[in-house]
């Protein structure tokens, strides 16, 4: 009854739980913090805008990307990932959702940052319902915790536009 | 008693995540820094439906290694609510359409076995021990065999 297997067996057991539950506690406190992103996208420029040969359109574009995210980093958080989709409607599809660049923020220092790139993501539809079309950019972000419950967020700013030929 | 609650809490997952495998162990470096290997993570599969920056689990057919990836790119269709998905290791150059079957352009729904939800690290190395050396699995099941003959009294 009270050998060493036993005992070794009731230590480990006792262990793990205490382990399982502090983990658990480090996850539940991420939902009191207080979280205020903000961010602004800019498109520069347009640099080209085409049909593809199998048919698709396709456009490539230079991001301006202003964001603040530092508010989401907690001490139980390992890392941000945040993206940028462009997000819109087409006659044959409710949503397309296009991520057109992405970035790993490890350390709540690098989350305040400014940015201006070339699309890292291809730019394509599923057809040619991209000239003229209204999209909206979207900040996503997904909280990466050192240990327990993902969460994501993200902020969507509309009223983006794409040329109405191609060029 | 440490075999015995571990078997009731992964029943108890499997019916709260509704999943059949509701915990899988990260086996690549494809999601690093974020996951590395021998974390696990908790899946959950609901209804809702697949948007961009989801971390899903997938199986490519004629692949037995389920692969656990961030959605990129996704195109519903209005009609049928399919859904055309592409994904991506965040540690990865290039999309995943290399790793998809062969003329494979798109993931579907079916694929999809799971949304990654949670995640505790480390933890996955006794899998990752016990399946590349199978002789500390035999050690280790050979040892627990003797603590249970040798306990009795």
């Amino acid at each position: 009854m009270h050998s060493f297997g036993y005992r070794a067996n009731a230590l480990l057991t006792f262990a793990v739980t205490i382990l399982a539950f502090i983990c658990a506690i480090a996850s539940f406190s991420d939902n009191f913090s207080n979280q205020t992103p903000s961010a602004q996208i800019q498109i520069l420029n347009i640099n080209w805008f085409q049909k593809q040969p199998h048919g698709n359109d396709e456009v490539s574009l230079t991001l301006n990307i202003t964001a603040d995210l530092q508010s989401l980093f907690t001490w139980n958080t390992k890392q941000v990932f945040a993206f940028v989709a462009a997000e819109y409607e087409t006659s044959k599809n409710s949503l397309n959702q296009v991520s057109l660049w992405d970035a790993i923020i490890p350390e709540k220092e690098e989350a305040n940052f400014w940015i201006q790139i070339s699309n890292k993501y291809r730019f394509i539809d599923q057809g040619h319902n991209l000239r003229g079309k209204d999209f909206n950019l979207t900040l996503h972000w997904h909280v990466m915790p050192k240990t327990g419950k993902m969460f994501a967020d993200k902020i969507v700013m509309s009223g983006y536009r794409l040329p109405n030929a191609y060029r | 008693m440490i075999v015995t609650s571990s078997l009731i809490i992964w029943k108890a997952l499997i019916c709260v995540t509704g999943s059949e495998s509701p915990v899988v162990v990260v086996l690549s470096e494809s999601m690093e820094p974020g996951f590395q290997r021998g974390d696990i993570l908790f899946l959950h599969m609901s209804k809702d439906p697949i948007r961009a920056g989801e971390i899903v689990v997938f199986n490519i057919d004629g692949r037995d290694i389920p692969i656990v990836h961030r959605v990129i790119k996704v195109h519903e269709r209005k009609n049928t609510g399919e859904v055309d998905v592409l994904t991506k290791g965040d540690n990865n150059p290039g999309d995943d359409r290399l790793l998809y079957a062969k003329g494979q352009v798109w993931l579907h729904r079916h694929h999809i076995m799971g949304r990654s939800v949670g995640f505790l690290p480390y933890v996955g190395w006794v899998t990752i021990i016990m399946t590349e050396k199978p002789i500390i699995k035999y050690i280790l099941i050979g040892a627990l065999g003797l603590l249970v003959i040798s306990s009795r009294d």
